[in-house]
């Protein structure tokens, strides 16, 4: 029992403690020129969904949850942020090479069609980033023409 | 006698014209040819090759741990390549080339075997473009499946189509579209 004790509070101070961590956090008020949007011709459905569906993770700008000053909470998603914005991050896009954007969509495309983006981690709170099938063929349909346009 | 000397006139003419353009052509050759001849060395060219080689062989075998095991050799090598002795638009192009196959190495390196497939079509297709600039000692072959998403490109030193993107599921699809010497 005694010991019981001393692991809860000890799992207290470390739970306080780690409030105490900065993260950074990803946040812009500009868009640069170079942005998926700005460059490409994109339909305002599309714009609305990639914005709730991707940009949170593939941009420069999180609109963050409530929670998100929660430890651990905070770490787990600058990680996933970090790691989305080296895949692809939308408000650059005009700076990769044909050959990049070719590779993107196509990863776009796959990444969609298997329902492996938006992940589940993300839709379990944004259940509005979720892709119905329509909104899916919508996307991959515009994506699979941006690229054969490249 | 004006009428045999304009026959001649003609006949020359189109004669030249022919010549013109078989130097062109042969032009061309020869170009192709020096081009050949100065990349012939590139052995971190064909190290890359190499490495995609055993990549492609893996995928052929259903080895989805021997694939990921190429995918991170194949970083190490197309990292290590040098652009130095390539002119500068060919430098750009080859860059280029080289970032976005590391990136579907890596991918390849960490994924599911239909992850590795999807990753080595657009590897293909980069390792192909740098073989158009780099040139290879060996002859190899481009081959196609018409089948694997919409239609797929792999490159093989072997004439005979063993099919990397599925496998034992389907050995023998596709066939060859281009050697490449």
């Amino acid at each position: 029992m005694k010991i019981v004790k001393i692991i809860a509070i000890v799992l207290l101070v470390a739970f306080v403690g780690i409030q105490f961590i900065p993260t950074t956090r990803n946040q812009s008020d500009t868009v640069p020129s170079t942005d998926f949007m700005l460059v490409n011709n994109v339909p305002e459905t599309i714009q609305k969904k990639l914005q709730v569906s991707c940009y949170d993770c593939h941009s420069n700008n999180t609109q963050y949850p409530w929670y998100n000053k929660i430890q651990p909470v905070a770490w787990f998603l600058e990680d996933h942020i970090k790691e989305g914005k080296a895949e692809l991050n939308f408000n650059e896009w005009d700076s990769l090479s044909s050959r990049r954007k070719a590779s993107k969509l196509r990863s776009i495309i796959k990444q969609i069609e298997n329902g492996e983006m938006p992940l589940d981690s993300y839709t379990l709170i944004h259940s509005e980033a979720t892709f119905t099938e329509a909104e899916a063929e919508e996307l991959i349909n515009f994506i699979t023409q941006l690229k054969d346009s490249l | 006698m004006s009428i045999a000397a304009m026959l001649l006139l003609a006949v020359s003419f189109t004669n030249a014209q022919e010549k013109e353009k078989m130097n062109h052509d042969h032009g061309d050759m020869k170009m192709d040819h020096s081009k050949m001849m100065n990349k012939n060395s590139d052995a971190k060219a064909e190290a890359i090759l190499s490495d995609y080689f055993n990549l492609k062989d893996a995928l052929v075998a259903d080895d989805t741990k021997k694939a990921a095991q190429a995918g991170t050799k194949l970083v190490a090598t197309l990292k290590a390549f040098d652009t130095d002795s390539y002119s500068k638009e060919n430098q750009e192009e080859l860059e280029d080339i080289i970032e976005d196959a590391v990136e579907h190495a890596e991918h390849i390196s960490e994924s599911a075997i239909d992850h590795q497939r999807e990753h080595f079509k657009t590897l293909s297709k980069d390792i192909t473009d740098m073989v158009a600039i780099t040139g290879t000692k060996s002859t190899l072959y481009e081959q196609f499946c018409p089948m694997y998403d919409k239609g797929s490109a792999w490159l093989s030193t072997s004439k005979e189509v063993k099919n990397p993107y599925y496998g034992s599921r389907m050995l023998k699809c596709g066939k060859v579209q281009k050697t490449i010497q």
